[in-house]
């Protein structure tokens, strides 16, 4: 239901979760992982994002078509980009 | 007979089936959205995997200064948005306006960080073709690096601008009266909007600012 009203508990907790993960995100920038570092950024990356579309945008109290409109975009870009990963996976 | 405001549009058969079309439909926009940044983002892929020493480079003269703190204000905004509609759920007239200038402030907020961050980057002669100069080795890619960079922030500072304005005749409708419990997509998926366009930054700020850093 898109009616659903939030508790100003959970809004709170999402931006908390949602600056904490920023300040890991710069923290963690500093420290030489090397090709790890660019997994972890994008990692807690999507993390956030999927906060924010959760909670923020309701997505989590949404019905299971607009799971599918919202999911859609999110799909074919994965498509975009895993497809242009592999090849870059696969090159010697 | 009840007011034109109060009343769901005509080709719907309740408030319930307006609210779900109009979900549905800010979805699919934002889903074209997705694919919009998805392609520059697929060229930056290409970049930072060809060109990793350059790209990595070029993202070292970028400050972390700039893009934190922008950062934190987008996402405090996102938080105000959030309150906003919650205000606008519950018919709570005076928090949604007051609400929605807090978002709109910060939305300002991060445009002047961004003009300010755009004016060192002029000083530093880092804006590319008009006058780049790069002491390091691969200028070329450097230069692609800023390609990407301004064209990125640019267009999401364009949503932001977007936004701004978006939020301020929200919340001129709020101040009017014109957004009730009942009927409060207006403001719903204008929070849509500016969520999405946080999103964007949230993905933006480790790619650029980031990777040169370790």
């Amino acid at each position: 239901m898109s009616h659903t009203v939030v508790s100003l508990k959970t809004y709170i907790a999402t931006f908390v979760s949602l600056m904490v993960l920023l300040i890991i995100t710069v923290v963690v920038a500093y420290v030489d992982l090397g090709e790890l570092n660019l997994a972890a950024a994008m990692a807690i990356a999507v993390l956030k994002a999927v906060l924010i579309i959760l909670f923020f945008m309701h997505i989590r109290y949404g019905r299971k078509l607009t799971w599918v409109f919202a999911g859609a975009g999110f799909f074919w870009l994965a498509i975009m980009l895993i497809f242009v990963m592999c090849d870059y996976a696969t090159r010697h | 007979m009840p007011e034109p405001d109060a009343a769901h549009a005509h080709q719907f058969e309740s408030f319930e089936q307006q609210r779900d079309a109009d979900t549905t439909g800010m979805w699919t926009f934002l889903a074209t959205e997705v694919l919009f940044f998805g392609g520059l983002i697929v060229c930056y892929t290409f970049g930072r995997f060809s060109f990793p020493a350059a790209f990595e480079a070029a993202s070292h003269h970028l400050y972390v200064g700039y893009g934190g703190p922008n950062t934190a204000i987008l996402l405090c905004s996102s938080f105000t948005m959030a309150l906003a509609v919650r205000s606008a759920q519950l018919g709570r007239r005076k928090a949604l306006v007051g609400f929605l200038i807090a978002t709109v402030l910060f939305g300002i907020g991060f445009l002047v960080v961004k003009g300010f961050e755009y004016h060192t980057d002029y000083v530093e002669r880092l804006v590319p073709k008009w006058h780049f100069h790069w002491d390091g080795p691969d200028a070329g890619h450097a230069e692609l690096f800023f390609w990407l960079y301004f064209v990125l922030t640019g267009l999401h500072a364009v949503h932001v601008t977007i936004g701004v304005v978006l939020l301020s005749v929200v919340a001129c409708l709020g101040w009017k009266g014109k957004i009730t419990a009942e009927n409060h997509m207006t403001a719903e998926i204008s929070g849509l909007y500016w969520h999405f366009v946080d999103i964007v930054w949230v993905f933006l700020f480790p790619l650029l600012y980031l990777i040169g850093h370790r």
